[in-house]
């Protein structure tokens, strides 16, 4: 089993995974401020590192993958072009992956609900893994009990009274992710179950199981502070076991099914500035109709993947089958056809 | 007894009930993924029907660099999973057929999956079911010989690619098994003064 581990997967699983553990050691304070009831949800994290970084560099050394991957870094970093790059990296992920306008432009509703979900994840990861890898925490302030001060990486950052509202957003804003998450899921459940053409081609594990994880880890957590608020605490510990035990199979389901797309996603981005290349650069002609169809740099750069995946449609007079565009190699069927028949009519 | 697809491009009327009743499946609502493409308008009236071939070693997903096209075991071959697909448009330029179509304001890639919701359940496809002429057939192979002439053709190869396709197309029963496509045949074929009767 072990032996049948890819290599360069492994090293930087376990180079990510190391880089992660000493992180929390150093981030925590030397472990200090790190709480040993929440080394659960470490352990899952780290486990859930290692196989993001793990299937993520499989992932990358697939041919079209790497080629991407390749030309992407190659585009953005040339010196001539690095700043005006970074900016249009930045407008790139404002618009496609904080505001995620394309799934807008596809169906209001969907993007609704990708939206809230999303953003109700992202906010959630980024308050609760510092929290848990012992980054930040909070303590009473000395001079003045009634203040609380965040500290962040042992030095503090900010003090704010606890009975204000900045306090209540503060120690509420699980909750406020919990409920986002909860109508953007309830949105996405509604079309899994009444929309035909998601009907047919959804499945249980990559469709159905991702949306009742958060689900539940969602609802648990809302019950801890239903608990904690107006229960006087009923039931509290087994909520929390509960809730420790939906989000550790949540992050130990992240490199395996939907969620994945999370990291791969962001790949667009580094296709953007390829089509951007491509448009401002020699255009690929059909040999058949003269016509452009493709940007050069596309057409050559498919011809070396296909190439590499054992697919080669080169003909013996030289020409290749990515010389020929789309629409040509439509009617080319229907042409051969005609040909086999001999001339015009039908069988 | 199973069901086949098989594509007669001689027997295109280029009527567009396909390419109407496609935007009409479940799976794609509003939007037609089949081609209907004029050959040489200029010159002819012949129009070829062009659905996803469904390749048992589909190019698309091979060229996909986001895993964003799956094959189901009876052997469709879907759509771009939309979380997945990065709209880079290989699969595009890849497929031999010409098939998957771009959308460029979701920044996804689009393409006949036979619709899945009609075809999983026994139905016929959108297309197949409104084409008047049979260029586009979906049945079974029985029904088919009993009632066509020629052979249906599954496999095709490009230079040196072979291509195994789940759609056949209609050629002479003399034609090989694997049919070498050939890129230098012309899109009109003169007519001999003779072959035209008045
Ligand atoms: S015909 Fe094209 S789109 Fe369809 S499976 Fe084959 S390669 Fe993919
Ligand atoms: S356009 Fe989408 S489905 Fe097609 S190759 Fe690119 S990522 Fe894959």
């Amino acid at each position: 089993m072990l032996s049948q581990l890819d290599k360069k997967g492994t090293r930087n699983g376990v180079a990510a995974t190391l880089l992660l553990v000493v992180a929390i050691y150093l981030g925590s304070g030397k472990l200090k401020h790190f709480d040993p009831a929440l080394i659960a949800y470490t352990s899952a994290t780290v486990f859930a590192t290692f196989g993001i970084v793990y299937r993520y560099s499989v992932w990358l050394q697939k041919p079209p993958t790497a080629m991407y991957w390749r030309r992407g870094w190659q585009l953005f970093m040339r010196p001539s072009r690095l700043p005006a790059n970074c900016l249009h990296l930045l407008r790139l992920l404002v618009q496609n992956i904080g505001l995620q306008k394309f799934i807008s432009n596809r169906d209001p509703l969907r993007w609704l609900a990708h939206f809230l979900m999303s953003w109700g994840c992202i906010l959630a990861v980024a308050v609760t893994f510092p929290l848990v890898f012992g980054w930040v925490h909070f303590e009473a302030d000395p001079q003045n009990q009634e203040y609380y001060v965040a500290m962040v990486f042992g030095t503090a950052a900010g003090r704010f009274p606890a009975y204000s509202w900045v306090g209540w957003v503060t120690f509420h804003i699980l909750d406020f992710c919990a409920v986002a998450i909860i109508i953007g899921m309830a949105i996405a459940m509604k079309r899994r179950m009444s929309d035909r053409g998601a009907m047919s081609v959804q499945t249980f594990g990559m469709d159905f199981l991702p949306l009742i994880m958060l689900f539940s880890v969602c609802v648990t957590g809302l019950m801890l502070t239903v608990s904690a608020l107006w229960l006087q605490g009923h039931s509290y510990s087994f909520l929390a076991l509960l809730h420790a035990f939906s989000v550790i199979v949540t992050l130990i389901y992240l490199p395996f099914g939907k969620f994945f797309h999370i990291f791969q996603r962001p790949a667009n981005l580094g296709v953007q500035f390829y089509k951007q290349e491509g448009r401002e650069t020699e255009q690929a002609v059909c040999v058949r109709c003269q016509q452009p169809y493709a940007s050069k740099l596309h057409v050559e750069d498919l011809k070396v993947v296909l190439k590499e995946l054992d697919m080669e449609p080169e003909f013996e007079d030289g020409t290749h089958y990515q010389d020929i565009c789309p629409a040509c190699r439509r009617k080319l069927m229907a042409i051969n056809q005609r040909e086999a028949i001999g001339g015009h009519g039908y069988l | 007894m199973e069901n086949v697809f098989i594509i007669d491009p001689a027997r295109c009327i280029g009527c567009q009930a396909c390419v109407q009743a496609c935007s009409e499946c479940g799976t794609h609502r509003g939007t037609s993924m089949i081609h209907l493409e004029y050959i040489h308008r200029e010159s002819t009236i012949q129009t070829t029907p062009q659905v996803c071939m469904h390749c048992e070693n589909p190019t698309c997903a091979q060229v996909c660099p986001a895993d964003a096209i799956k094959q189901n075991p009876d052997g469709i071959v879907h759509t771009s999973l939309k979380p997945r697909c990065i709209g880079c448009q290989n699969c595009v330029l890849a497929c031999p057929f010409g098939v998957p179509k771009y959308l460029s304001d979701a920044d996804q890639m689009i393409k006949c999956d036979m619709c899945y919701d009609r075809t999983s359940v026994g139905k016929r496809p959108m297309c197949a079911t409104v084409c008047p002429s049979e260029a586009l057939y979906f049945g079974t192979l029985e029904e088919w010989k009993a009632r066509r002439r020629g052979k249906p053709v599954n496999q095709w190869r490009f230079g040196r690619q072979t291509v195994t396709t789940n759609v056949y197309m209609v050629l002479p029963e003399s034609a090989p098994k694997e049919v070498r496509i050939d890129v230098r045949l012309k899109d009109v074929v003169s007519i001999k003064r003779e072959e035209v009767s008045v």
